[in-house]
């Protein structure tokens, strides 16, 4: 009786462990994603500036100055300011890239001529100001000095600073000026990258899984193939870059910082997670499956092809999901190979230069200029994302393929 | 009975690895019969039987010496085809293993293999047919497109026979076919022998007396790897030449 009771006490207290280690567990991560959350979020608005646009539609748009129209569009909206400094100090809360936006728009407006309230991106300084990263302290806040100030207050005033959707940041490649950096560069070296690890590593690995299982002779020299796959799986990333550095760069010649060389070297990152989950998934096929396709006149090849990988390609699958999903968050083999370049473009084929997001993750969170911190946490989202997304993937394909037998 | 040789064992022997698992075994099987191999657990009936159609060839570490004629031809000779043999000589296995297929596919994958077929109702017939012949059409006839794996043991061990069957072979091998199956899905199984064996060779391991003494025609008793007797059934069972299997067919060993 007394030994009935202390086991079930002791099997509640052990119980009551597990429950507090998953709920440590679950804070840490949902403080986590807080955190990245509640500093990312800002990121995906950011300030654009109203200006008052009044262009005939006489005037012949190719022979506009955008540059000189643009300031004096500007200025106009402020007939009292006259100093040099005083307009300077008016221009410079506009993004450099408020004049490409400016150019844009004459461009759609077809020479029909322009009247009305445009807006265009405000400089990250006063983004910053704006959205309260940077604290006003009398007329000051942050590089906003007192004298970009009064302009400021003066637009506030006429409501003409406003918060809307950022253009920038998922259409973009990286830029030094954050309100104009973005990640599409990243994201599409990122899938260049994963893209071709995934090509590269499937037949590969799958092939190599199936012959080790199933038509390999065991012999010593299986076992040594064997544990050295094994081993290779926990090979750290870094090593991974070396060696794409070695082989792919200065033996192949192939162009450094491409997602080609990226994809490569994660290929041969995420080859022994795939291989090793193809051996267990070609593993739990049931013999009897087999032995029945053989057993009607079926050659070895015609049963693996038949039974055996389609049986076992859900398993397959959700490993190579899982391997890729790492290799999309890697981040130190793309370092070696030089995918760490500031690149400005959206790299147009895997052989343009090109970083990655995790990459980009990094260069951001390294740089001083504190506008790249609710970045920083914005691509993190974006990152996420896509891993929940490759995970739902593996979901989805493992029902879909499964098979009960 | 046509007391013409299907199946010829001469000095037969096989080893797994170092370990000798069949010592010269000498059997003759006759066409359109059945004969049944009895005997104690381990004593190599499953090898035996796997002999014939050189399933051990899938096992790394067997190997053989001796000889399998059929037909008056070794089937271990480099020139012959093991997928050829095996669609000659259709197996059943002890635990019935239809695929994960619909019941139409799981007949329909021999007669696929082997390009049997010109047309799609050929194989219509053919499947039909087969399945009639395994005794399980009209359960099923309704259903051909579900999972064969949704029928009851005793129909996918039916399935299984109407899959070997569709492939035309000339013998059948059935390995315990029986030994998952409740009494009335045997008695099924058991009829379906009976029926089968006025146009198949049968092979059957079992290690029921009875079934054995129902079925067969003839019976040959294996003990630690070696053949002890064969015979028709009815003298073995009522007369055997040895000590050994007087004691196994009275439950002494076994
Ligand atoms: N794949 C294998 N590898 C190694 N040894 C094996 C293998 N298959 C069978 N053997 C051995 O060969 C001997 C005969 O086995 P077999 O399966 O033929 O017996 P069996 O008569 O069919 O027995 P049961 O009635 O239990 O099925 C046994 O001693 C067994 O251990
Ligand atoms: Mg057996």
């Amino acid at each position: 009786m007394n030994n009935l009771n202390k086991r079930n006490k002791a099997e509640k207290r052990f119980k009551l462990y597990g429950i507090s280690a998953v709920i440590i567990a679950i804070t840490f991560l949902f403080v986590l994603l807080f955190n990245i959350f509640s500093s990312g979020a800002s990121a995906f608005k950011a300030s654009y500036i109203g200006v008052k646009i009044e262009i005939p539609s006489a005037m012949n748009i190719d022979e506009i100055n955008s540059r000189k129209e643009f300031k004096r569009q500007v200025l106009k909206m402020f007939p009292e300011v006259e100093t040099r400094s005083d307009k300077r100090a008016l221009l410079s809360l506009f993004s450099k890239g408020a004049i490409y936006e400016f150019e844009d728009l004459l461009e759609q407006s077809d020479s029909n001529g322009l009247d009305g309230y445009y807006w265009f991106l405000a400089h990250g300084d006063l983004d910053m100001y704006i959205k309260g990263t940077v604290e006003r302290r009398g007329n000051e806040a942050g590089r906003i000095n007192s004298k970009r100030m009064t302009f400021v207050d003066a637009l506030r005033e006429q409501n003409l600073i406003q918060l809307q959707a950022n253009k920038y940041l998922l259409s973009s490649a990286d830029s030094r000026e954050p309100e104009m950096a973005g990640i599409r560069g990243a994201i599409v070296g990122s899938l260049y990258a994963i893209l071709i690890a995934f090509i590269v590593s499937f037949p590969l690995g799958v092939l190599s899984a199936l012959y080790m299982e199933k038509l390999a002779s065991r012999n010593k020299f299986s076992d040594i193939i064997e544990t050295n796959i094994n081993n290779l799986a926990a090979v750290p990333s870094i090593v991974f870059g070396l060696l794409g550095l070695a082989i792919f760069l200065n033996f192949f010649s192939l162009p450094r910082s491409a997602p080609l060389v990226g994809g490569l070297t994660l290929a041969v990152m995420t080859l022994p997670t795939i291989v090793i989950a193809s051996r267990s998934a070609i593993k739990s096929v049931p013999p009897s499956i087999e032995e029945a396709s053989i057993g009607l006149g079926a050659s070895k090849i015609q049963t693996l092809m038949n039974f055996t990988l389609p049986l076992a390609m859900p398993g397959i699958m959700t490993g190579t999901i899982i391997g890729i999903a790492r290799a999309l968050g890697e981040t130190a083999p793309l370092l070696m190979i030089g995918m760490v370049a500031f690149v400005v473009d959206v790299p147009g084929t895997p052989l343009d230069p090109s970083t990655a997001l995790p990459v980009q993750i990094f260069l951001w969170a390294d740089s001083p200029e504190r506008a790249f911190v609710e970045r920083t946490s914005a691509a993190i989202m974006v990152l996420l994302l896509f891993l929940v997304l490759l995970n739902l993937a593996a979901i989805y394909i493992r029902n879909k393929l499964e098979r009960k037998w | 009975m046509s007391e013409k040789l299907k199946i010829s064992i001469k000095n037969l022997n096989v080893f797994y690895a170092e370990k000798q698992a069949l010592f010269d075994i000498n059997l003759n099987i006759m066409e359109r019969e059945v004969t049944s191999l009895i005997g104690p657990s381990g004593c190599g009936k499953s090898t035996l039987l796997k002999c014939l159609n050189r399933m051990n060839d899938l096992i790394d570490i067997c190997t053989m010496d001796g000889q399998v004629m059929i037909d008056g031809a070794n089937i271990n000779t480099p020139d012959q085809d093991p997928v050829l043999l095996r669609s000659k000589v259709g197996m059943v296995f002890q635990k019935p293993n239809p695929f994960p297929k619909s019941i139409y596919d799981n007949v329909a994958y021999g007669p696929r293999l082997h390009g049997m077929a010109q047309s799609k109702d050929e194989l219509d017939s053919m499947v039909i047919k087969s399945l009639t012949r395994a005794g399980l059409y009209d359960e099923v006839k309704n259903r051909l497109f579900e999972a064969g794996t949704g029928l009851s043991g005793g129909q996918q061990q039916r399935l299984c026979i109407a899959r070997a069957l569709a492939v035309n072979p000339e013998i059948i091998l059935m390995d315990e076919p029986c030994s998952a199956l409740d009494p009335i899905a045997t008695a099924k199984i058991e009829e379906l022998i009976e029926e089968l064996k006025r146009k198949y060779t049968i092979v059957i391991v079992t290690h029921s007396m009875q079934q054995a003494a129902r079925v067969s025609d003839r019976t040959a008793y294996m003990h630690m790897g070696e053949l002890i007797e064969s015979g028709f059934t009815k003298n073995i069972f009522s007369n055997p030449q040895h000590q050994k299997t007087q004691d196994y067919i009275t439950g002494r060993i076994g």
